[in-house]
C-alpha cells in the first residue's frame, strides 16, 4: 500500500486538487449539482479520450498530432452512415468506425516505422491527409446518430443520479481496452520502447510492430472520441476541436513524460478533468475568455514546475 | 560443397561488411568449441563491435558466413539469435530504464527462479526484483544484464566489455561464473581488453586488425607479449619508456591544492597537491568519492567543506565556466557528455576555442583550420569518418575529447577514466600525449579504473578510499599488488 502511494504519489495530488475544485465550484455556484456535473462529465468526455489515446503514444515514446484529424473523420463517417440507420445497421456502424480508428492509427504508425521520418512529420502531414479526408465525407456538420447511442453519455446513472453517464462509459471502455494490454507483455512492451527503445530490441521487443500498435491504439482512441462528439451533439463534426493541445496538455499534466516510458492513464484523465472545471469555474465567475486562457495556461505550468521541484525534494532526501 | 565436419558450436568464416568507404571487416573468423572461452580481441576500430553485430544479428554481413552448430545461422535480430542458443551481454547495459527488474525479465521471457539464482552467484543476493532499473548503479545492472544471459542456459555466451565498469571483488566472482559454464560444457566468447581476466579464464584468443583475423592462438602465460604484436600489426613501436627522468622538484605554490575536501556523503575529506609539469593519479575503488571529486573540480558540484587553491589562489566554482576560466577542464569519463555527437570531428575540437570569446566577431578560419589540423595531427585520429563524430570507434572519440583541449592549450587537465574500453594502441598514444601536456607545463589529474596505467602514465598516486585520501605513492613503487591494498584501506597511514 505504502509503495503503491509512493509511485501514484502525483495522482493522487491530481486527484485532490480535482476535488478541491470542485468544493470550489459549488461555493461559487451553490446550485452547482448532478446537472452541472453531467455537463461538465459530456463537454470532458471526448477531450478525455484523447487524451487516453495520445497518452498511450506518448507513453510508448512518439506523439500523434492527427488525433483530432482522425477523431473528426470517426465522427463523421459514424454520422453520415448512422444518419436514417436501424437501430442493429447503427451497433455495425459503430464497430466499423472503431476499426476505421484502429486503421487509421495503424497507418500512422506504419508510416513512421517504414519510413524512418521522425513522428512528428509524419503525423503533422497525416493531420492534413486526415482532415481532407473527414471533409471529403460531409463538409458542412450534419448526419444522425442512433438513439441508444446518444443515451450512453447523457444524464445520469440509474439509482446514483450524481454519477454523469459520461463517466462511467469513460472508465469503461477505457479500463475494458486498457487494463487487459497493461497487464499482459504488451504493456510492458510499450513502456519499454518508450524508455529505452535500444536496450527493448536487445532485449527482444519488436520494436516496430510494438509502434504500430501503440498508434493504432491511439487512432481507436480517437475513433472513440470522434463518436463521443457524435453522441453528444447527435451529429458529425468535420473540423474538430482543440482537442490536440488539449490532449497534450493533459497528457503533461497528468504526469506522462514527452519522451516516453513513465506515467499511466489516470493521471491524464484526472488532469482533463481538472483543465475543464478551471474553465467552467472561470465562465462562471464571468471572467474574460482572453484572459481565462492566459490563466489556464499558467496553472499548466505552474502546477508541472511545483511537481519538478517536489521531485527534486524528493530524491534529495 | 559437402559440409567439412566441425565440432565448433559457432563457426564464422570470412566474414566481410562495409559501411560507405569505410571497410569495417574484411575477412574476419571465429570459431568456438563446446566447453571453450574464446577471447575476442583487438584495438578499437580493428572491426570488434561489428563483428559482435553480425554475429548477434543486428547486422547483415556482405559476405562470408556465420554457422552455429552445423548449420547456416538464419539471426536477424537478438530475439532470434536467442532462438539459436547464443545470448549476447553488450557493453552497455540492455535493461529498460523505467521497468522493475521483474518487469525486465518478463519482457524477455526470462525464468524468475534461475535468475534469483544467478544473481546470488554473482553477489548481489539481496537485489529486489521490485527495484526500477534507472535506480540501480551501473555495477548491478550489468550483474543483472548477466544473470539474466546466464538464466536463459545459453549454448553460445556473448560477453562484450562485461566488466568494464565492475568493482574488482565483482569481477572476480564474474570469472569464475564465466568459467563454471565453459567447463559445464558451454561456449562462451569473451570480447575484452583486460590480458589479466583473459589469461585467468580463457582458453584461446581470436585476435582482430584491421576488420582482419590476424590470429587465433592458445592462452599460455606469457602470450600477452605475442598478442600485442598481433593487435599493433608493428604499426606503434613497443612500450612507453619505463625510466622517466626524475620529476622536477615540486615549485612553492602547487598548480591545484585541494584541503579536506567534502560533498555529499561519498566524499569526505580529499586532500592533496598538483604541481605543474605533474601527471597525478587517482586511484580509487568503485564509488569512493571520485566521481564526486572530480565534479567539484569541474565547477559541476559545489563542495560543502574543504578549499580549492589554483597557483595560491583560493576559487569556488559556481559553473563549469568558472573551473574553464581558472584554467581547469574536465574531460568527462562519458565521451557521449563531452561530445557533439551529430557535428564533426573539426567542430568539435574547435568549439573550446571558440567558447574563449576573446574578440567578437566573425571566427578566423585560417587561425583555426591550423590549430585543429595539428591536434588531429598529433594523436592521429582516424578521421575516414570526421563527417559525424558519432560514427567514430570509441577509442578515436576518447581521443576528440582530448585533442579538443590540447587545440585551446591546457593548464590543468582533469581525466577521468579517459581509456576506458579502448585498445592498447589508443591508450599508448593517451599516456603519452598525457606526458608531453605535462612536460610543456599543464598539471593533470588522471583518475583510472585501471591500477596498470598509474605506473605508465603517472607520477604519483592519491588512492582514495571511502572518501578519505588514504595514501600518496611514487608511481615507481606502485606496482598492481602495492596500489590494489591501498585501494582496499589496507595500508592506510596518515596522508603527506
Amino acid at each position: 500500500m505504502k509503495r503503491w502511494i509512493e509511485a501514484n504519489t502525483w495522482t493522487l495530488g491530481l486527484a485532490v486538487l480535482l476535488a478541491a475544485l470542485l468544493l470550489l465550484t459549488k461555493l461559487i455556484q451553490p446550485d452547482f449539482g448532478a446537472s452541472g456535473l453531467d455537463s461538465l462529465a459530456r463537454a470532458a468526455l471526448p477531450f478525455a479520450l484523447a487524451t487516453v489515446g495520445m497518452a498511450i503514444v506518448v507513453i510508448a515514446g512518439g506523439i500523434d498530432l492527427s488525433i483530432a484529424a482522425m477523431m473528426a473523420v470517426a465522427s463523421v463517417t459514424g454520422a453520415v452512415l448512422m444518419d436514417g440507420a436501424s437501430d442493429g445497421q447503427s451497433v455495425v456502424i459503430v464497430i466499423g468506425v472503431l476499426l476505421l480508428g484502429l486503421a487509421m492509427g495503424a497507418i500512422n504508425g506504419a508510416l513512421i516505422v517504414v519510413s524512418k521520418v521522425p513522428d512528428i512529420v509524419v503525423t503533422l502531414a497525416m493531420l492534413f491527409v486526415w482532415q481532407g479526408v473527414a471533409l471529403l465525407i460531409l463538409n458542412a456538420p450534419g448526419g444522425g446518430a442512433a438513439a441508444w447511442l446518444r443515451a450512453l453519455s447523457a444524464g445520469g446513472v440509474p439509482g446514483i443520479d450524481w454519477l454523469p453517464r459520461a463517466v462511467v462509459f469513460l472508465a469503461i471502455v477505457t479500463a475494458v481496452i486498457w487494463i487487459p494490454i497493461r497487464r499482459s507483455k504488451l504493456g510492458l512492451r510499450l513502456y519499454a520502447i518508450g524508455s529505452d527503445p535500444l536496450a527493448a530490441f536487445r532485449s527482444g521487443v519488436p520494436v516496430g510492430q510494438t509502434r504500430i500498435i501503440a498508434y493504432a491504439l491511439c487512432g481507436l482512441f480517437a475513433a472513440l472520441g470522434g463518436l463521443s462528439v457524435t453522441m453528444s451533439t447527435g451529429i458529425g463534426e468535420p473540423i474538430p476541436g482543440p482537442y490536440l493541445l488539449a490532449s497534450v496538455a493533459a497528457v503533461v499534466l497528468g504526469g506522462v513524460v514527452l519522451g516516453g516510458g513513465r506515467g499511466g492513464l489516470l493521471g491524464p484523465i484526472l488532469a482533463v478533468f481538472i483543465l475543464r472545471t478551471v474553465r467552467m469555474d472561470l465562465t462562471l465567475l464571468s471572467v474574460d475568455p482572453n484572459v481565462a486562457a492566459i490563466i489556464e495556461g499558467t496553472i499548466m505550468v505552474a502546477v508541472v514546475m511545483f511537481g519538478a521541484v517536489l521531485a527534486t525534494r524528493g530524491r534529495k532526501t | 560443397m559437402p559440409d567439412a565436419p566441425s565440432d565448433a558450436v559457432l563457426d564464422a568464416t570470412g566474414v566481410a561488411k562495409r559501411f560507405g568507404a569505410v571497410q569495417a571487416l574484411r575477412n574476419a573468423s571465429l570459431q568456438v568449441k563446446a566447453g571453450q572461452v574464446v577471447a575476442l580481441m583487438g584495438a578499437n576500430g580493428a572491426g570488434k563491435s561489428t563483428f559482435v553485430k553480425i554475429l548477434t544479428g543486428v547486422l547483415k554481413p556482405d559476405a562470408g558466413h556465420v554457422r552455429i552448430k552445423g548449420r547456416d545461422s538464419t539471426v536477424v535480430n537478438p530475439a532470434g539469435a536467442r532462438k539459436w542458443g547464443l545470448v549476447p551481454v553488450y557493453q552497455e547495459p540492455s535493461l529498460i530504464p523505467d521497468l522493475s527488474v521483474a518487469d525486465n525479465l518478463r519482457l524477455g521471457d526470462t525464468p524468475m527462479e534461475p535468475f534469483r539464482h544467478w544473481i546470488g552467484e554473482l553477489g548481489l543476493p539481496d537485489l529486489s526484483s521490485d527495484a526500477l532499473i534507472r535506480s540501480l548503479p551501473l555495477a548491478s545492472l550489468r550483474i543483472v544484464d548477466l544473470a539474466r544471459a546466464l538464466a536463459l542456459e545459453p549454448d553460445v555466451l556473448l560477453l562484450d566489455e562485461l566488466t568494464a565498469a565492475l568493482p574488482t571483488d565483482l569481477v572476480d566472482r564474474v570469472l569464475k561464473v564465466v568459467r563454471a559454464q565453459a567447463d559445464q560444457g558451454r561456449s562462451v566468447i569473451y570480447v575484452s581488453h583486460r590480458f589479466n581476466e583473459i589469461a585467468a579464464i580463457c582458453d584461446r584468443a581470436t585476435v582482430l586488425r584491421d576488420g582482419l583475423t590476424v590470429g587465433d592462438v592458445a592462452i599460455e602465460p606469457g602470450i600477452e607479449e605475442r598478442i600485442v604484436e598481433m593487435m599493433l600489426g608493428g604499426a606503434v613501436a613497443a612500450a612507453v619508456a619505463e625510466d622517466r627522468p626524475a620529476k622536477p622538484l615540486p615549485t612553492a605554490i602547487p598548480r591545484l591544492r585541494v584541503r579536506s575536501l567534502k560533498t555529499g556523503t561519498r566524499l569526505t575529506d580529499v586532500s592533496f597537491d598538483l604541481h605543474k609539469g605533474e601527471v597525478l593519479g587517482v586511484v580509487a575503488l568503485e564509488g569512493q568519492g571520485q566521481d564526486e571529486l572530480f565534479d567539484v573540480l569541474a565547477g559541476n558540484r559545489r563542495a560543502s567543506a574543504g578549499t580549492v587553491e589554483v597557483d595560491g589562489a583560493p576559487k569556488t566554482f559556481h559553473h563549469p565556466a568558472d573551473a574553464i576560466a581558472a584554467g581547469l577542464t574536465l574531460v568527462p569519463g562519458d565521451r557521449a557528455h563531452a561530445l557533439l555527437m551529430s557535428r564533426s570531428v573539426r567542430e568539435n575540437i574547435a568549439v573550446p576555442l571558440l567558447a574563449r570569446i576573446r574578440t567578437w566577431g566573425a571566427i578566423r578560419m585560417g587561425d583555426e583550420a591550423e590549430k585543429v589540423g595539428a591536434a588531429i595531427e598529433t594523436l592521429q585520429i582516424d578521421t575516414r569518418a570526421q563527417g559525424e563524430v558519432r560514427r567514430l570507434s570509441g577509442g578515436n572519440q576518447q581521443k576528440v575529447t582530448i585533442a579538443r583541449w590540447i587545440a585551446k592549450g591546457v593548464q590543468t587537465l582533469l581525466l577521468f577514466d579517459p581509456t576506458r574500453g579502448i585498445d592498447i594502441r589508443t591508450k599508448r598514444q593517451i599516456y603519452g600525449l598525457v606526458r608531453d601536456l605535462a612536460d610543456q607545463g599543464a598539471a593533470v589529474l588522471f583518475y583510472t579504473s585501471e591500477l596498470a596505467e598509474i605506473r605508465l602514465a603517472c607520477d604519483r598516486a592519491v588512492v582514495i578510499f571511502n572518501g578519505r585520501v588514504v595514501d600518496i605513492i611514487d608511481a615507481r613503487d606502485a606496482d598492481e599488488a602495492t596500489l590494489m591494498r591501498a585501494a582496499y584501506g589496507l595500508t592506510e597511514k596518515a596522508p603527506a
